[in-house]
């Protein structure tokens, strides 16, 4: 690696960096450092913050910026375009038919087992119609890059996928900072996601809607880690942002207690998970959610999006079998192949893995976060023996890929410029008027030489990215 | 709007108002201590009361009221919920949850004022930096009030935080007569005798007035001018006139837009009409004390009705 942002393997510069290269090669080190700095003072300003579980709440974190763009070319992301439209398809067409006839599991293409044991699984979604057959409203593809034209999908996010306000407030501060720089290099706006999302889930309003639909996100709270997400989509809707307390069952409608009295909400998009939407019918202890609007939900009278049980589909045990999904609904082979999984519910597949634990990387089931994995090759004795054991003991629980040759991205760096592991989430829309996918999306950064741990959770920054014009 | 959205940014404007009063009554207590020594301890006790934190200061000191323990109390400590910091940090809590009703300068000046007072307050204030601090405080809270009178719709949003801002305000002036009354007292017989010069000028420092005052009435200082310059005096933007005629356009203003009158509406109305329509004079003669408690009783009232007319809670 040079001085130079250079890309994948052989250290040249691949052709879509061609112009940012230029322009940083012209530039003074000591400007950008300041920029950087500058970046993060904005951050804090704006209260661009998370909190990490368990720790003091006073500590609110910075997720680390990194102020080289990500670049991909106008080639590379109408490929990319289309698998993933083609995924989020499938995954929509999967829920259907996974809450209706449950078809791919009479054909043999799914096991029984895995969704009727399955605890994202929500027997009370059978039969349900949600409004305009939508499950995925929004959802997040994860894709890594193994080489010049190797992408991969990681994993589905089709319950409540998160990081698009670091997308576009990436973007925003990126504007601010380096103005001149688009104006040279024509990159594809990302800005209107709140309103293509006001419009998707305006779209999808439900019967009982008479008129513009009202829409309103719900978040648990302040406290919550994401909370700078939900108010930031709402101010950017123009929607309001509620909290359980706020929401009541009226005249069967759910409704938002305003200043004047009960208003009734149409579209609801909810940021807490299914556990916690119905004390009435779901968790009785939960105080985030709203009594009663499981059976609001069930007569018509609300849209809840994402629907509840679509992390049936985003299971990291389903996973594996995605290109039978997508090849069973859309009729066509996966245009974005899945990385190959190791099921350790299977005996073949388990022997398979603990032979080669120091080589993979192993996850569970249920996890996200980037918690609760184990990366081999990163790993210590100690750590592998300790995994083997939680592994044996529960193999259902896990399972295992190998690790890849993920391609990396230059970092600004104290010492310059410097490779980093990257992986990608495109936010993708979904509405009976179709199928929207803004350009880019979240990159998230390994910061520290070599990791592969890319979550924000776990020390992992963020960078702006960039879908180039034709 | 939501309901809960109103109330917190009725709430955020109380505390962000509160921890200027804090401010000011802290500066107020420091000058006096400085000076007299031997009162000191009465004084700051009497701050204490005023901002309506001496219950909790017992609590955690007992009787020791010395000027660094009040006033590192009163500054930063997160035992004391009306401490500045805990009252900033309330202020920003309730500024997050509003935070789609506030313009980016708005909520930004808000956490600004947050990160600011944090990095100033993370460690004890030495007495020689007190001043530099607690004018650091009062700036940030110009900064904020700057940027909600140059950037927020005036909707009912606004007029929400505005409400808070003037109820908390007539609050904090109606407390520091109801704690000094009795200074007042005395000289009521005769008009234009003095009051102890300390005395008053501690009063109306706590008001930031000490200057207004006297460019209103000369060099004269009498009970009688400082009571009616605090209670009807309606250019001076903290005494109870000025924050109740402030405080009732709002809720006109809610009131037109909502398009129903409310408890509330009336309420304010009355304090208006029948507790400060009416000569000094006349007040003293009913009683300066009697006046002040039945004013701070229905000030609290009137919260309450507006925290219950405008559901901020269920």
């Amino acid at each position: 690696m040079t001085g130079q942002p250079s890309h994948g393997q052989g250290g040249e510069v691949r052709s879509p960096y061609r112009e940012y290269s230029d322009w940083f090669g012209r530039e003074d080190a000591a400007r950008i450092q300041r920029k950087a700095k500058q970046a993060e003072a904005f951050f804090r300003t704006t209260g661009i913050t998370f909190n990490v579980y368990g720790e003091d709440e006073a500590d609110e974190r910075l997720i680390p910026f990194d102020v080289v763009p990500r670049i991909i070319a106008a080639n590379e992301w109408r490929r990319l375009s289309r698998g993933i439209e083609q995924r989020v398809r499938a995954l929509n067409a999967f829920l259907h038919d996974i809450y209706h006839r449950q078809e791919i599991l009479r054909a043999g293409r799914v096991p029984v087992e895995l969704i009727a044991r399955n605890e994202a699984f929500l027997p009370m979604m059978m039969g349900m119609d949600p409004p305009g057959g939508i499950y995925t409203h929004i959802s997040g593809i994860d894709i890594v890059r193994t080489g010049a034209d190797e992408f991969y999908v990681l994993e589905d996010n089709a319950r409540t996928p998160s990081g698009v306000s670091y997308m576009l407030e990436n973007r925003e501060t990126m504007l601010q900072m380096f103005p001149e720089l688009f104006a040279k290099i024509s990159v594809r706006e990302v800005s209107d996601y709140p309103l293509k999302l006001l419009k998707s889930l305006a779209a999808c309003a439900p019967p009982a809607c008479g008129g513009t639909p009202t829409v309103a996100v719900l978040t648990p709270g302040i406290h919550n880690s994401a909370y700078f997400e939900h108010s930031f989509l709402a101010d950017q809707m123009g929607a309001e942002l509620v909290e359980g307390h706020d929401l009541r069952v009226v005249e069967g409608r759910v409704a938002m207690r305003t200043t004047q009295g009960y208003t009734p909400i149409d579209v609801l998009y909810r940021r807490v998970d299914d556990d916690f939407l119905d004390p009435l019918n779901f968790r009785p202890d939960s105080m985030l959610g709203v009594p009663g609007i499981w059976d609001v939900y069930r007569a018509g009278g609300i849209t809840i999006a994402n629907a509840p049980g679509t992390g049936i589909a985003d299971d990291k045990a389903l996973y594996s079998y995605m290109p039978d999904i997508i090849e069973f609904y859309t009729g066509e082979k996966a245009l974005l192949p899945n990385v190959p999984t190791w099921r350790c519910s299977e005996p073949e597949h388990l022997k398979e893995v603990l032979d080669r634990l120091p080589e993979l990387v192993v996850k569970e089931v249920h996890g996200s976060g980037g918690y609760g994995m184990l990366v081999g090759p990163a790993a210590s004795k100690k750590e592998i023996a300790a995994f083997r054991a939680k592994l044996e003991a529960n193999p259902r629980n896990y399972i295992a890929q190998p690790t890849l040759s993920l391609s990396t991205v230059p970092i600004f760096t104290k010492a310059g410029l410097a490779p980093r592991h990257v992986d990608l989430r495109p936010f993708v829309l979904m509405s009976p008027q179709g199928i929207r996918i803004t350009p880019g999306g979240l990159t998230r950064v390994a910061m520290s030489k070599g990791s592969l741990v890319v979550n924000s959770s776990q020390g992992g920054g963020t960078k702006d990215t960039w879908v180039l014009e034709d | 709007m939501l309901g809960k959205t109103a109330g917190s940014l009725y709430w955020m404007a109380r505390y962000l108002e509160r921890s200027e009063n804090n401010a000011r009554l802290i500066d107020a207590g420091f000058r006096i201590a400085l000076t007299r020594s031997n009162t000191a301890a009465a004084e700051w006790r009497s701050v204490l009361v005023t901002a309506g934190q001496d219950y909790y200061f017992r609590q955690a000191h007992g009787a020791d009221y010395s000027s660094q323990r009040v006033v590192d109390f009163m500054l930063r400590d997160p035992a004391n919920p009306s401490s500045i910091m805990s009252v900033i940090k309330q202020a920003r809590d309730n500024a997050r949850t509003a935070r789609t009703y506030l313009t980016r300068e708005a909520w930004e000046a808000v956490n600004t004022s947050w990160m600011t007072l944090g990095a100033l307050l993370r460690r004890q204030v030495r007495e020689d930096d007190l001043p530099d601090v607690l004018a650091a405080i009062r700036q940030q809270s110009g900064l904020v009030r700057g940027a909600f009178a140059g950037t927020m719709l005036r909707n009912d949003g606004y007029n929400f935080a505005r409400v808070g801002t003037f109820l908390e305000r007539a609050d904090n002036t109606a407390r520091i007569l109801d704690v000094k009354y009795y200074l007042l007292l005395p000289s009521v017989a005769h008009i234009g005798s003095s009051i102890d010069n300390v005395q008053w000028e501690t009063i109306l420092r706590s008001v930031s007035a000490h200057r207004a005052y006297h460019w209103l009435y000369g060099a004269e200082i009498s009970a009688l001018k400082i009571a009616e310059f605090l209670i009807l005096y309606k250019q001076m933007p903290r005494s109870l006139s000025f924050c109740c005629d402030k405080m009732n356009d709002n809720l006109a203003w809610l009131q037109h837009a909502y398009g129903e009158e409310t408890e509330a509406v009336r309420m304010g109305a009355s304090i208006c009409r029948d507790r400060l329509s009416r000569p000094i004079a006349s007040i003293f003669d009913g009683g300066l004390h009697e006046f002040i408690t039945d004013f701070l009783r229905a000030n609290a009232a009137l919260a309450q009705q507006i925290e219950r007319d405008y559901r901020f809670v269920e």
